[in-house]
């Protein structure tokens, strides 16, 4: 075993990676928000789902209330940009710009980069499978803990 | 009686049947195994290798199917169906602001659209203003932005109201979005006997599946029969409701479980219209519904079918209606946006053609095509041109609509119509043993259903087990073609920049006393338990906008909050 996976098993056995899904925006379509939480979930994963009409504040929040190590975006109503740029903006304010986000939904290519420049870190487009999304929020989660551990 | 086959052919076909499964089709599977140990549609029912009459022995016909425009009306609720009149080709459009739409669609009604239908954003659908700040940055983006008379009354700019009928798929402020279009329809002249549509106006799929609820469920049923009870005495052209399976099956369910929860949607409702003292004759034939296609194409067209049957069924035997019309499930059809994938984008054009072909072989009234572009963002013209085209190449050069219901007779589509139907019937039974649909939805129970189906669909995907080209199958690693797709392009901001403007104006420059007035008499009516309708009316025309509507409203009859499961 390599030193970075003892050190992920030993991040993980303290406490489960919690990852927060949540709705941002006043769109419905929560299908593919509650598939993710759900394969999270049997993933392994801590899931907390936030249900639909979220506020940039309210997910800011609520991400930190549970102290999560990923935070996972759905948006299928075209307002991503709008609605992430104030979600990223919130976490810096606050001092919590070191949780990851990630975005999926109905997201036009242009937007990518401009999303990934707002610090935006994976963004999944319809099609995306669990397993690449279930990976990447690992890997995601990982690295935040890893990150923790060499501050403390 | 009207047995299909006798006896003796039966037990002759059962023979050779028996030597097909135990000798030939052995001999062959030694050579060349199946591609799968098992097939089965996108609702899990298992596939045969073969239907015979063995399948459909006892089928009575004319209890089953019957001649179209007949009960039970397996086979079309028109006599002459498609030879007579086509489907209305209606396509869900709208964005930016009431300009851009009537852009939209004065472009569409040019290339042969047959029938008019709006989309709104999401500010609308949920019933607030452009200027409410949960509405920033979602002005005009999934549809058209319409908080005031005045955005209806431009979008109709150049359109006939007195004869072209409108879709609006609106729910919570169905009374609110009704009454600009009767207020526009009005101020043009247009009397009342013509003003025709729909109003989607289906609160319980609010809460099953598309979520832009605002009331609790109680006083959101009540609000669209009230609206049903007003449109049905006021506007008689129109549906004021269209009973919705698809965003349950958007949502994730199966083609069976949209089909049972959607009737059961419609039980409800019928039995909360008679609770009011109406008579069945009068309201049933104008409640129509609304399906989608998916892309398992036989299971589709059996599941239209089976709905026709089983509402005649249920309007015939459950509820004593006896005016014919009153059993006619009327429907209208959208090719599952579900079906459309990133993803080698322009292959959804195929996807939707042969969706759009099950949905006519189904026998559908009206069709609305999806665009391949819609992955990404409300269609361009361009793609909203190849939608439209195709259901017009299904018209106009494929043939099958010479014939009503060309796949009637077939042994696996008559075997699967009543398999289909069989399985939602045993949905129904559960869902009336907890009270109906109404006590299922607050219990929760559909949304479960879903949500399992959707997580188990999901799952095979990613384990291969069902096919998407181009997701998990024929992937391509460079997605040059995502590239190449021209989407919609819209100043999206300058718009919702102009609707606040507007709303704003409009709101300083009314009669602020009739305004006043026309808000308090609604809040009044609505807790009294009155018929809020004329109200809300009185109200648009004292041009109130969406959002002060919706808010006296709310006052009276609060805010659902949904618990978040998953």
């Amino acid at each position: 075993m390599s030193s970075l996976q003892s050190i992920s098993e030993e991040i993980k056995a303290k406490r489960p990676l919690k990852v927060l899904v949540a709705k941002l925006g006043i769109d419905g379509h929560d299908r593919g928000a509650k598939v993710i939480a759900r394969a999270l979930k049997d993933a392994g994963f801590e899931v907390v789902y936030t249900g639909i009409r979220q506020t940039p504040e309210q997910v800011v929040m609520s991400a930190i209330q549970e102290d999560v190590d990923v935070i996972g975006i759905s948006i299928l109503s075209g307002a991503h940009i709008h609605h992430v740029k104030k979600l990223m903006e919130k976490l810096k304010e606050i001092g919590a710009d070191d949780i990851p986000v990630v975005v999926g939904g109905t997201i036009p290519l242009v937007d990518i980069e401009p999303l990934k420049k707002m610090g935006v870190k994976e963004v999944f487009l319809p099609g995306s499978s669990l397993k690449t999304i279930i990976e990447t929020v690992r890997r995601l989660a990982i690295e935040k803990r890893e990150k923790e551990k060499l501050l403390t | 009686m009207s047995s299909l086959f006798n006896d003796d052919s039966l037990k002759s076909i059962a023979e050779a049947y028996e030597k097909y499964e135990k000798e030939l089709v052995p001999e062959w599977l030694k050579k060349l195994p199946e591609r799968m140990e098992e097939f089965n549609t996108l609702s899990w029912i298992p596939v045969k290798r073969i239907y015979t009459p063995l399948d459909i022995k006892d089928h009575d016909y004319m209890e089953k199917l019957g001649f179209p425009g007949e009960y039970p009306f397996t086979r079309g609720i028109h006599a002459t169906m498609y030879r007579a009149r086509l489907w209305t080709m209606r396509m869900f459009s709208g964005f930016g602001g009431p300009e851009e739409t009537n852009q939209r669609l004065l472009f569409l009604i040019k290339h042969g659209e047959t029938g008019l239908s709006l989309a709104f954003d999401y500010p609308t659908l949920i019933g607030i203003d452009p200027d409410d700040p949960m509405a920033e940055g979602e002005v005009g983006i999934v549809g058209v932005s319409v908080p005031t008379i005045i955005d209806m009354d431009i979008i109709f700019r150049n359109i006939d109201m007195s004869t072209v009928t409108t879709n609006m798929t609106i729910n919570p402020p169905a009374p609110v979005l009704l009454s600009f279009y009767v207020a526009v329809a009005e101020s043009k002249g247009v009397p009342r006997h013509k003003i025709g549509g729909t109003t989607q106006n289906d609160p319980l799929k609010e809460f099953i599946a598309q979520k832009s609820y605002v009331f609790p469920p109680e006083p959101a049923v009540k609000v669209a029969m009230d609206l049903i009870e007003w449109s049905i005495k006021n506007i008689p052209k129109w549906n004021p409701i269209s009973i919705s399976g698809y965003h349950i099956r958007e949502a994730g369910s199966t083609a069976v479980q949209e089909l049972a929860f959607t009737i059961a949607d419609g039980i409800e409702y019928v039995r909360q219209l008679t609770a009011r003292g109406l008579d069945v004759d009068e309201f049933a034939p104008r409640l129509s519904f609304f399906w989608d296609s998916h892309i398992n194409f036989f299971e589709e067209i059996a599941k239209f079918r089976a709905a026709r049957r089983m509402w005649a069924k249920i309007m015939r035997d459950w509820f004593g209606a006896r005016k014919k019309r009153s059993l006619w499930m009327r429907f209208h059809t959208q090719t599952a946006g579900v079906s459309l994938m990133a993803q080698q984008p322009w292959i959804n054009i195929v996807r939707t053609a042969i969706e759009a072909l099950a949905a006519v072989l189904g026998g559908t009234q009206s069709l609305h095509t999806n665009s391949f572009d819609e992955p990404f963002r409300v269609p361009s013209e361009f793609a909203a041109k190849i939608a439209l085209r195709t259901q017009q190449i299904i018209a106009y050069e494929t043939g099958v609509v010479d014939t009503i219901d060309p796949c009637g007779g077939s042994y696996f589509v008559e075997w699967l119509t009543d398999e289909i139907e069989e399985r939602a019937w045993k949905y129904i039974d559960r869902i009336e043993r907890m009270g109906g649909m109404l006590e299922a939805v607050k219990k929760g129970f559909p949304q479960r259903e879903i949500a399992e189906a959707s997580y188990r669909f999901q799952q095979e995907v990613d384990a291969g087990k069902r096919v998407i080209v181009g997701v998990n199958m024929f992937v391509e690693e460079e997605e040059e073609d995502i590239r190449k797709v021209p989407l919609l392009e819209f100043n999206q901001e300058e718009i919702e920049e102009r609707q606040k403007q507007r709303v704003k104006r409009i709101r300083s420059e009314r009669d602020k006393a009739r305004w006043s007035t026309a808000l308090s008499n609604l809040k009044r009516a609505a807790s009294r338990g009155e018929n809020i309708m004329p109200y809300v009316l009185e109200a648009v025309k004292a041009k109130a906008t969406i959002g002060e509507i919706m808010g006296a409203l709310k006052e009276v009859y609060g805010v659902y909050v949904e618990p978040p499961i998953y």
